[in-house]
């Protein structure tokens, strides 16, 4: 059927920041991101107390309200824990942990998946077919499931729960990169740098590489999000980080003991932290989806 | 279809018999769990019978054979902590986290499909902005966090469901079921929307993008043409066509929602596998983290391979295949 | 009698960021009763967009602005969409163009004929069965009730079209509206596809539109043929007297530029340039950036001017007549 096709109203295409804000909710978004990486990495200096200092930390002022004030004359505006803990430190530098977390293991599994995806995109034949089969297989299964034997296997503690994390998410990374690398790969430019006889390690990565990475931006994005949200998880059943180095899940499971008798705060608050946190990281990365790459669809 | 059949079988036997191999040299690695067992006075000789008794003296390779022999006559070992066969515990406790995840399922379709088709059908009203919302929400939050969250407002703040357990029992054709009960339903009410909710948010995604796409199909043009009911143009010819995605999806979601049932039960104390799961991981019961495993590996490979065969059935161009063109 | 089909001035816009893009400007148009009439233009004309007008069927972005169209005297644009869905089917109905398209992968053929059929009739399942296989029969499908039970896939190209057609006819409609229904056929399975609703139509009195680009269709199989270009009709009136002496500029070139109305050997003439799209329209005449006999005047719009009883022009410079 020949409908008359609906004339394109003229691209916007203003610079990728300017597209990308164009949106408010991807501004605030924005904005709300870099303002909780900043209060993160400055935890140390900004927080009112060190949570895991034992000299700060009184357990006389254990489970004050919100705004209460402490022995010491100190006025826990978020108020505190069942150790005596300030909340709003604590959830400064939990969420300082689930951001080391999310963001290291997603750049390993970028780097691993973005390795393996090239290679397979490139080799081919069996090389390709082998490790395609084993991003299906690792695809096919709940990554919550993989992480938890992982961490079952490997035991508590920061590494081990990146490690985990990376585990789950190389293989998107890899399919990904894979399919943009193919695509890529039969555009006219590579052919064109193959006649000029350049080095195939040369082509991967002055010309497929570079084209692979507005995908790989998106993609690395979404799953941050998955990442932050999978640790938490998974601290919150007991088998992600250590109680010594308590991320936001872990903050949230210690308050469920709590919740019962009323003391929301404990649990709720840090819960609140990391559901905008996940929530504008997506907003991001859906956003920067349709700036950059409208065909990627999830 | 028969070599097609005996072909994907073969594949499920070789990615089984991989699984076991990773399960089981992967939880041999973990701590002793002798020193469980171990009382703080127990001597070496204590220490040794306890060893021979857990089968933990014979070389790990010995022990895998043994295990997979053992396996093949559905036998994975006794649980340390309960003594009894790690199978007949799974058994047990399987029917609640069937209940649950098939709970979360007919939910997930009957709130999923009809957001999705409202808004596929009408994508830039304010309502289908917030169902969309909705469902990024689901997508991204964690379920730990949503099922607090309800805990603390319909029990604690509320008290209008209970918090934890699963309720009164009925038996119906010899397997214990609470969902026939108003007990049972009041305590199957938060799980089961908790667990759901990933669920409902892709059924929802599924069903707007298919409709969207649907709707512009010469087909669906020509049932208007041919002066057919709205109702019957979306209702059947649609969604007939809608349905296809949404079904192979939550075939294969359905395996990772009993997955996932591992953090729902955990929060509501639902005593399920999953439950029993983190419990044993609590007290590293290996048998019974390895025969909850390669349970659940079993029955994900069981599903893909049903999936494959209702989407044939759904779709009649995968079934006839190459027959005709 | 009122003509089966009657439009005046009908405007249809897209809507879009930049404001409304009228694909159609203007249409005047009057098929009669069993009358087949040839919508021809290039793609983007606006050939389907009227199609889809009359019908009420125009996607979500696109709506009549102005005009008025009649079917059987009944002003269309007044009815309520179940009025209009009930006359949808029932006495207008219609064909499309790519039969792999056309019918739901998903539903047997008697789901989609039976649905087609009981959206107007309240026929038992039996009754409705043996209704489609007749149906069938008459479009030259044999085994009818076994075809009946078969899905969409398992049928070649011209044999869904078959069905597309039965299904179309299947209320015995006043007008069809054929949206190019040969062109994406094998050229041996266009003719026969041509001769069954050709052969249908005249049997059972049906008015026709058949809406195509191809020249050599419009000759074997219509009455009448009208001319788009750009959202309006240039030139119609009837086949053998256009296609003789066309007198629109652009009706002479889409004639010249067939190869078989050209001696062979020569270089074969094409209309200079491209017809311009939505956005890029020229205020007047919207041929005349194309047109060799083009002046001052055409910056202005031509209105449609009778040059011979049944001839209808939209052209300051038209071509002479034939002997004139």
């Amino acid at each position: 059927m020949s409908l008359a096709p609906l004339p394109h109203a003229p691209a916007a295409r203003a610079g990728f920041v300017r597209g990308f804000l164009s949106v408010p909710s991807a501004a605030i978004a924005l904005a709300v991101f870099v303002a909780m990486s900043a209060a993160a990495f400055l935890a140390p200096w900004i927080a009112p107390q060190d949570p895991y200092d034992l000299m700060q930390v009184d357990i006389m002022d254990n489970l004050l309200r919100p705004g209460e004030r402490a022995w010491s004359g100190m006025t826990h505006w978020l108020g505190t824990d069942g150790q005596g803990r300030d909340m709003l430190s604590a959830m400064l530098y939990g969420l300082r942990i689930s951001l080391i977390v999310g963001i290291l293991s997603g750049l390993i599994a970028l780097a691993i998946g973005t390795l393996v995806g090239l290679v397979a995109a490139f080799r081919g034949g069996w090389v390709d077919a082998v490790l395609m089969r084993i991003v299906d297989l690792q695809l096919s299964f709940p990554t919550i499931l993989v992480a938890l034997i992982l961490l079952v296997i490997l035991g508590r503690g920061v590494d081990k729960i990146i490690i985990a994390l990376v585990v789950v998410q190389w293989a998107y990374f890899a399919r990904t990169v894979r399919g943009v690398a193919l695509v890529e790969s039969a555009r006219d430019y590579v052919e064109a740098a193959r006649g000029l006889r350049l080095g195939s390690l040369r082509i991967l990565f002055l010309h497929v590489l570079p084209n692979c990475l507005p995908t790989m931006l998106v993609v690395a994005t979404i799953q941050m999000a998955q990442a932050i949200s999978l640790e938490a998880t998974l601290s919150f059943l007991g088998v992600g980080l250590p109680p010594t180095r308590p991320s936001l899940g872990l903050l949230i499971a210690n308050g469920f003991n709590y919740l019962q008798s009323g003391r929301w705060w404990i649990s709720v608050l840090p819960g609140v932290v990391l559901l905008v946190l996940i929530v504008s990281v997506n907003v991001l990365g859906d956003r920067m989806r349709d700036v950059l790459n409208p065909h990627l669809g999830r | 279809m028969l070599e097609f059949i005996l072909r994907r079988v073969a594949q499920a036997v070789l990615v089984l018999f991989v699984m076991t191999l990773l399960v089981f040299f992967g939880v041999h690695v973990i701590g002793n769990p002798v020193y469980i067992f171990a009382s703080s006075e127990c001597t070496r000789e204590c220490l040794n019978d306890i060893i021979a008794n857990l089968g933990l003296d014979r070389p790990i390779w010995e022990q895998y054979w043994l295990f997979l022999g053992n396996l093949l006559q559905g036998d994975l070992g006794r649980s340390f902590t309960h003594g009894v066969p790690a199978m007949s515990l799974i058994w047990q406790r399987f029917p609640a986290t069937l209940e649950l995840a098939t709970a979360a399922l007919v939910l997930a379709l009957a709130a999923g499909l009809p957001l999705g088709l409202y808004a596929g059908l009408r994508p830039d009203s304010p309502v289908s902005k917030a169902i969309m919302g909705f469902s990024m929400l689901g997508f991204s939050v964690p379920i730990f966090w949503i099922g607090l969250i309800l805990i603390l407002t319909f029990s604690v703040r509320l008290g209008w469901l209970p918090a934890i357990g699963r309720g009164q029992l009925v038996e119906v054709l010899g397997v214990r079921v609470s969902f026939l009960t108003l007990d049972g339903l009041r305590h199957l009410a938060m799980p089961s929307f908790t667990l759901s909710l990933i669920m409902m948010s892709m059924v929802i995604r599924l069903t707007r993008a298919g409709m969207r796409e649907v709707l512009h199909t010469d087909y669906i043009r020509f049932a208007r043409a041919n002066g057919i009911r709205e109702s019957r143009v979306i209702g059947v010819h649609a969604m007939k066509n809608i349905l296809i995605p949404v079904v192979t999806v939550l075939g294969m979601e359905f395996a990772s929602v009993i997955a996932f049932a591992v953090v729902t039960e955990s929060i509501f104390s639902w005593p399920g596998v999953g439950k029993m799961l983190i419990d044993a991981i609590a007290v590293l019961d290996r048998p019974l983290i390895v025969a909850y495993l390669i349970f659940v590996v079993v029955m994900f490979v069981t599903l893909n391979l049903l999936v494959d065969i209702l989407y044939s059935v759904l779709d009649p161009r995968v079934r006839v295949g190459g027959r005709t063109r | 009698m009122a003509p089966v089909l009657d439009i005046r001035g009908l405007r249809t816009a897209f809507a879009t960021a930049a404001g409304d893009l009228h694909a159609l400007d203007g249409i005047d148009l009057v098929v009669n009763r069993g009358e087949i009439v040839a919508l021809v233009g290039e793609s983007g004309s606006g050939k389907s967009v009227t199609g889809f007008s009359i019908t009420g069927l125009l996607p979500a972005a696109a709506r009549v602005t102005a005009g008025e169209v009649r079917l059987n005297g009944i002003d269309l644009r007044a009815l309520s969409p179940a009025a209009m869905r009930s006359l949808r089917g029932r006495k207008v109905a219609m064909i499309f163009q790519d039969p792999m398209m056309t019918l739901n992968p998903v539903l047997r053929i008697d789901t989609q004929m039976t649905d087609a059929l009981r959206a107007h009739l309240p026929l038992g399942r039996a009754e409705a069965r043996a209704r489609c296989a007749a149906a069938l029969a008459e479009v030259g499908i044999d085994e009818p009730e076994a075809r009946l039970k078969m899905y969409p896939h398992q049928l070649s190209g011209g044999m869904r079209q078959r069905v597309a057609i039965a299904i179309a006819l299947l209320h015995s409609p006043d007008l069809v509206i054929a949206d190019e229904p040969t062109t994406a056929l094998d050229v041996t399975i266009q003719g026969q596809i041509l001769a069954v609703v050709q052969r249908l139509c005249r049997e059972k009195g049906t008015a026709l539109v058949w809406i195509t680009h191809d020249l050599a269709v419009v000759a074997g199989i219509a009455d009448r043929i009208a001319v788009m270009y750009a959202g309006r009709i240039v030139e119609q009136g009837p086949v053998d007297a256009v296609l003789d002496a066309p007198r629109h500029p652009y009706t002479r070139g889409l004639i010249d530029s067939v190869p078989a109305s050209h001696p062979k050997g020569q270089r074969l003439p094409q209309i200079p340039g491209r017809m311009p799209t939505l956005t890029e329209l020229p205020e007047g005449c919207a041929f005349a950036p194309r047109c060799t006999r083009r002046s001052a005047a055409c910056a202005a719009r031509p209105d449609p001017a009778e040059a011979a009883p049944g001839r209808w022009v939209r052209c300051f410079h038209p071509l002479p007549g034939a002997g004139g």
